[in-house]
């Protein structure tokens, strides 16, 4: 019995040696010893080879797969005015008492009957569907039986995330936050000045790449001389909390949110130790005035890091960019746009947050093959003379989702939780108005 | 959850379906999922507020009017086939079924059974008459209050002088397909459904 005591002690201790070896230095000083690469690579070829041997066994139904990411069906996207007018060519304009055919239903039954079909919204609060199954149970496209062969490799796979990926991976994760809550809490010790900034820096971005390691993120920056400069403020699009993660591994950020509780607490206490961080109580988020002037205040400090915003305040599957609040953008500081995009293939990276909490959701990253995705900084951007705020907040969603390819959507992410309000209803009702009784008529009528 | 969508509707279900409605099977396994997503509550039915739930529909004027015509007199749950039925109304009319001798039972997407979905979008009580009342409910809905009472009173009283030809002052089913007649029913209540 000691014996085996004995052995297990060791090998936890060999375990941990080469974790420090192979991972964590490298890690710490940003280089790679190419392990990683091997693995995407390996990866890369037997997902590959899967999906040509699933498209071999599904010849036949080729041509209903390749549709089957296009959606369901073809919508129309002509305009209330000129979809009416084809409804009423077949009849004359009555001289009196408004213009209303029995038939102006159907323009909102033919809307209605394909937004229930497939619709803009809801299906952004949902995992992307794969063109072809990934060896993973996630998502829309589940297990299933194509050849002995494949199945013999997903069963393998299966051997590899859970028992070797994961518990490596939740080492390196839970060494990174540990590492994080201690060095930034000794670092807040040290007096202000440019060694405890510059080791501030150094200690956030190893722990980042730490973490990063422990969700095996291969990361792509491009156009790196556009990244966030001191004094501005970064906006991205938002997949998941690993965001933070991702960027952070290039670069420090300031970050905004709320003050939370438990294991996010005490990482949240340790860092606004050591560097400037804009956390809110609850109760002050409400008032907006005292949160943009904090931010104000922040930004016009030009020595501290830019603030890292999600201007979408919810988590998006990675396919479209959704409304921005206009908050971070009625500051007037220079605005950095970041896209980011998620490769899906190796992984689901969206956390749907009505369905899981967030370590299930964490242990789900750790059990996928790795975690792949695309930075993009994007050329600074002002608000232009006379241009309002939510203008402005819409001209950078524009640009994040053409860069990333994502779909410019003007829908509030907040229809996640909350209804749609009734001004939209309204707006509809009265173009619908303005063509029943005209512009004219309806300024006589009163 | 949508990953079981195939595994849950079973072939004989699928066959069924594909007859009555005449979706694809490809169709039918992809509306189930979109079915299963909708569903919150994870029932196998939907309820009214399930349909509230989408945005675009929750702002169409006459948004729930539609979702009322998924429900069947007096209930309140949808199942999968019931969901079906209700959208192989907007099924485009192919080319194949327009020539074929009449089947003996119409289909789903008739341009008569196109017609009696938007009647019945007119007909709140159904009892197969559209009253000057529920004609002007329904104007109330598509304008909000962007018209005055009197304003939407004449376009009520000049629609149903135009199409009541017995002098009951109510539109019936048959008189709202005279009315209706010039007009591209089938293109106009039809979807593009994708393979």
């Amino acid at each position: 019995m000691e014996n085996f005591w004995a052995g297990v002690l060791w090998a936890t201790e060999i375990w941990l040696y080469l974790i420090v070896c192979l991972i964590m230095i490298p890690a710490m000083f940003g280089f790679s010893l190419g392990i990683s690469e091997t693995y995407m690579n390996i990866l890369v070829k037997t997902l590959e080879w899967a999906t040509l041997n699933i498209q071999k066994a599904h010849a036949e139904e080729e041509s209903s797969k390749a549709s089957a990411s296009n959606g369901l069906i073809q919508r129309e996207h002509g305009s209330m005015e000129k979809e009416l007018g084809e409804l009423r060519r077949s009849r004359p304009k009555p001289p009196v008492g408004g213009d209303f055919t029995l038939s102006d239903c159907f323009y909102f039954s033919r809307r209605g009957i394909e937004s229930i079909v497939d619709d803009e919204v809801t299906q952004r609060f949902t995992s992307e569907e794969l063109m072809s199954w990934n060896l993973l149970t996630r998502t829309h496209n589940d297990f299933q039986y194509i050849s002995l062969k494949l199945t013999l490799v997903y069963g393998f796979g299966i051997f590899v995330r859970y028992c070797i990926l994961a518990p490596l991976r939740i080492t390196l994760v839970c060494i990174g936050l540990t590492w994080l809550v201690i060095g930034t809490s000794a670092v807040g010790f040290l007096p202000n000045c440019r060694v405890k900034f510059w080791l501030s820096e150094w200690v956030h971005v190893m722990c980042y790449r730490i973490c990063a390691r422990g969700l095996s993120a291969t990361i792509r920056y491009h156009n790196k001389e556009n990244r966030p400069k001191k004094g501005g403020i970064c906006v991205a699009n938002h997949t998941s909390p690993i965001d933070i993660v991702i960027l952070c591994n290039d670069g420090c950020y300031a970050m905004v949110g709320q003050v939370h509780g438990g294991l996010m607490g005490i990482v949240q206490r340790a860092m606004v130790r050591s560097c400037p961080h804009v956390w809110f109580e609850r109760s002050e988020m409400k008032d907006r005035h005292l949160v943009t002037k904090r931010l104000t205040d922040h930004v016009n400090d030009k020595t501290k890091l830019p603030i890292l915003i999600f201007p979408e305040g919810t988590c998006i599957n990675n396919t479209s960019v959704m409304m921005f609040k206009k908050g971070s953008f009625e500051i007037g500081s220079t605005i950095y746009p970041v896209a980011i995009k998620y490769d899906p293939k190796f992984g689901d990276a969206f956390w749907n947050s009505s369905k899981y909490s967030m370590v299930s959701y964490l242990l789900r990253m750790m059990t996928s093959w790795a975690l792949v995705c695309n930075v993009w900084y994007l050329p600074a951007m002002h608000q232009e003379e006379g241009e309002d705020a939510v203008h402005f907040a819409n001209r950078v969603k524009s640009v994040i989702a053409h860069q990333g390819g994502l779909v410019d959507l003007q829908w509030d992410g907040g229809l996640k939780r909350a209804k749609v309000k009734d001004t939209f209803k309204e707006q509809q009702q009265k173009k619908y108005s303005s063509m029943v009784v005209g512009d004219d008529s309806s300024s006589n009528s009163d | 959850m949508g990953s079981r969508a195939s595994t849950l509707l079973r072939e004989e279900e699928i066959e069924e379906i594909k007859k009555e409605t005449g979706f694809s099977h490809s169709q039918i396994t992809r509306l189930y999922s979109r079915f299963t997503s909708l569903d919150k509550g994870e029932n196998g039915t939907l309820s009214r507020e399930d349909f509230q739930r989408i945005p675009e529909l929750a702002i169409n004027p006459l948004g729930d009017r539609i979702i009322n015509a998924f429900f069947p007199e007096g209930e309140d749950q949808v199942n999968f086939k019931g969901f079906m039925r209700t959208l192989a109304h907007f099924r485009p009319i192919e080319d194949n079924e327009k020539n074929k001798n009449p089947p003996a039972t119409e289909p789903l997407n008739s341009r008569t059974n196109k017609l009696l979905f938007a009647f019945r979008l007119y007909d709140l009580d159904r009892d197969d008459k559209i009253s000057r009342d529920e004609l002007l409910q329904v104007l109330r809905m598509m304008v909000g209050v962007n018209i005055s009472d009197d304003q939407l009173g004449s376009i009520a009283d000049r629609t149903i002088q135009e199409a009541d030809t017995n002098g009951d002052s109510c539109i019936s089913f048959q008189e709202f397909i005279k009315v209706l007649e010039k007009v591209d029913v089938e293109q106009k209540m039809s979807i593009r459904f994708l393979h």
